[in-house]
């Protein structure tokens, strides 16, 4: 009777044993082999040899460092910064204002990611939109995505994720309870000092976990890049993601392509590991 | 600076609006090129009023190759999946909600642990796994898949609102001889009928935007879902015909837009975390 109870959880543990816990083990095995894309009985454990060329492949050196960029640049200072500030005016917007900025920016979110991808596509090309302003300002132009291409794929998935640092702060913001401000206002902390010791450290666990969601988030992004760039120009806005798939399907290493998928995972594990620490959840 | 001021002065108003609009100006640019280049005759990559809207966007895609066939492969891919994890995520969240034992707690850290785990990471050993156990190229594999990975923060939304419902009706429930899943069809489920639309809907839209795991996991042309096909469309072809492109992208996204809006007033920030931050 008491297991009887629990029966209904079977087929949601099911699903997650074969088609998520069962691809993660097989990442693991298939890490330390040197599978091919061609035949796919022919894999032989290799140990650490697919870690060892990572490690000593400049191409994923690269990579590293194009995803830290990519990570800094658009999760961290873009959609964490440029959420608060927008969830902050909002509070002190006029209705309609708020309303349509509120809507504008979640339609950008609510894009499915290739459409996303090729708008700002063709925002960035060299006959897009961008240098058609720029033009008109008199400032000059160039080819954003074949000299800059990670500062636009950056932009571009700026674009595409505020809207969910834009929610959180709302809501964290909201809770702030009404008597604290008005302290803060009485005591005379002015503007930048109430932000930096009164309301920062009240959404203090809002900022912490809003970070870890965004990085997770951008360390995956696959499709807003690879329908941009490619990755390209001769590999300037490759990210692991990219790096990986190119290994595994371009380059046939699948084992290869898999080892820095683990690598991947492992680093994504340990960001989750920290969220669940900050989340705290009341389970 | 943030949080809340005591008197709105007219000035910080303003100048919060001025700021708004700006920043609205630049994200409206994108889908502004969207929308103009769709009824563009022969558009191109900048946004400028079109001379003569017109509907020969449309008209050029709406055929069986270019839209009705990859559009109806994503609602079958999407719904299915869908359904699936909405089935699975109601039967699992009950005992979840209901039921105390050791296992509750460690298991739904598991499945919080899950919700932000990079999906994409694993493409390729699932790629990989999808040859061997002979489901690549499968509607039916794929949809397991997606709603596999969408499964976590699907349960986790469920408890959240079935932690809502009250015991007492159940109890009553019991007490009349119901089993557990006549009581979790006709008193709780009653109950959490916006819940449970929430999680779908949600679902729904995060499976309609996927393109990594179709693009991985489907290789026939006739199989794929818009995500994919639209990729394909704008990706491989020498000279892009943008107005199209544009049209294209406009019908694929709409569905999306039209389902956000309909549960958009239940969605405040704290959803977006499925409730597991406080403060």
């Amino acid at each position: 009777m008491r297991t009887a109870r629990w029966l209904p959880i079977a087929p949601a543990t099911l699903l997650l044993l074969l088609f998520l816990a069962g691809p993660i083990g097989y990442c693991v095995w298939i890490a330390f082999t040197n599978m091919q894309l061609t035949g796919s009985s022919q894999a032989d454990f290799v140990g650490f040899a697919n870690f060892r060329k990572a490690f000593g492949d400049a191409n994923f050196r690269d990579a590293v460092r194009l995803t830290l960029v990519f990570t800094v640049l658009s999760s961290i200072v873009g959609q964490n910064t440029l959420g608060l500030a927008l969830a902050g005016l909002m509070r002190r917007a006029s209705k309609p204002v708020r309303t349509l900025t509120g809507a504008v920016v979640i339609a950008a979110w609510v894009l499915p990611e290739i459409v996303a991808a090729f708008l700002l596509y063709a925002f960035f090309r060299r006959e897009g939109t961008l240098n058609a302003i720029l033009d008109w300002l008199h400032l000059p132009s160039q080819n954003w995505l074949f000299t800059l291409p990670i500062l636009a794929v950056s932009f571009a998935n700026v674009w595409r994720g505020t809207a969910f640092s834009m929610l959180i702060y709302s809501a964290a913001l909201s809770e702030i309870p009404k008597e604290i401000t008005e302290a803060a206002e009485v005591d005379g902390a002015s503007g930048p000092r109430r932000l930096w010791y009164v309301t920062l450290p009240m959404i203090s666990r809002s900022i912490g976990t809003n970070l870890m969601l965004n990085t997770l988030q951008t360390l995956s992004v696959f499709g807003l890049i690879w329908a941009m760039t490619r990755g390209g120009p001769g590999g300037r806005s490759t990210t692991l993601p990219v790096f990986m798939y190119d290994e595994a399907f371009n380059k046939s290493l699948i084992g290869y392509g898999t080892a820095v998928a683990l690598l991947l995972l492992i680093v994504g594990a340990l960001f989750s590991v920290v969220y669940l620490r900050l989340a705290k959840a009341e389970v | 600076m943030f949080g809340r001021p005591v008197r709105r002065g007219t000035r910080e108003r303003l100048t919060a609006n001025v700021a708004l609009l700006v920043a609205t100006a630049a994200f409206v640019l994108p889908l502004l090129w969207l929308v103009l280049s769709s009824v563009e005759k022969d558009a191109d990559l900048r946004v400028r009023l079109p001379g003569a809207p017109t509907l020969d966007n449309f008209s050029a895609v709406l055929t069986d190759e270019i839209t009705f066939t990859p559009m109806l492969n994503s609602l079958l891919l999407c719904g299915g999946a869908t359904l699936l994890t909405v089935v699975c995520a109601v039967l699992a969240a009950y005992p979840l909600s209901r039921y105390r034992t050791r296992f509750t707690r460690p298991y739904l850290l598991t499945i919080l642990f899950t919700t932000s785990l990079p999906i994409t990471a694993i493409m390729v050993p699932v790629y990989g796994l999808f040859v061997q156990v002979d489901l690549i190229d499968t509607v039916y594999g794929t949809a397991l898949f997606l709603a596999t990975s969408q499964l976590p923060f699907a349960i986790w939304l469920m408890k959240n609102f079935m932690d809502g419902v009250p015991l007492v009706l159940e109890e009553a429930a019991r007490t009349d001889g119901a089993s557990t899943l006549q009581t979790l069809a006709r008193v709780v489920l009653p109950l959490m009928g916006p819940g449970v639309t929430v999680v779908t809907i949600y679902s729904f839209i995060m499976m309609w935007g996927n393109f990594f795991v179709p693009f991985m996991l489907l290789l026939s042309p006739d199989q794929l879902p818009a995500s994919v096909s639209i990729f394909t469309f704008f990706g491989n072809y020498g000279q892009v015909v943008y107005g199209q492109l544009a049209a294209f992208s406009l019908l694929y996204s709409t569905p999306v837009i039209l389902l956000y809006v309909l549960i958009a007033r239940r969605l405040g920030g704290g959803f977006a975390l499925g409730g597991a931050v406080k403060g």
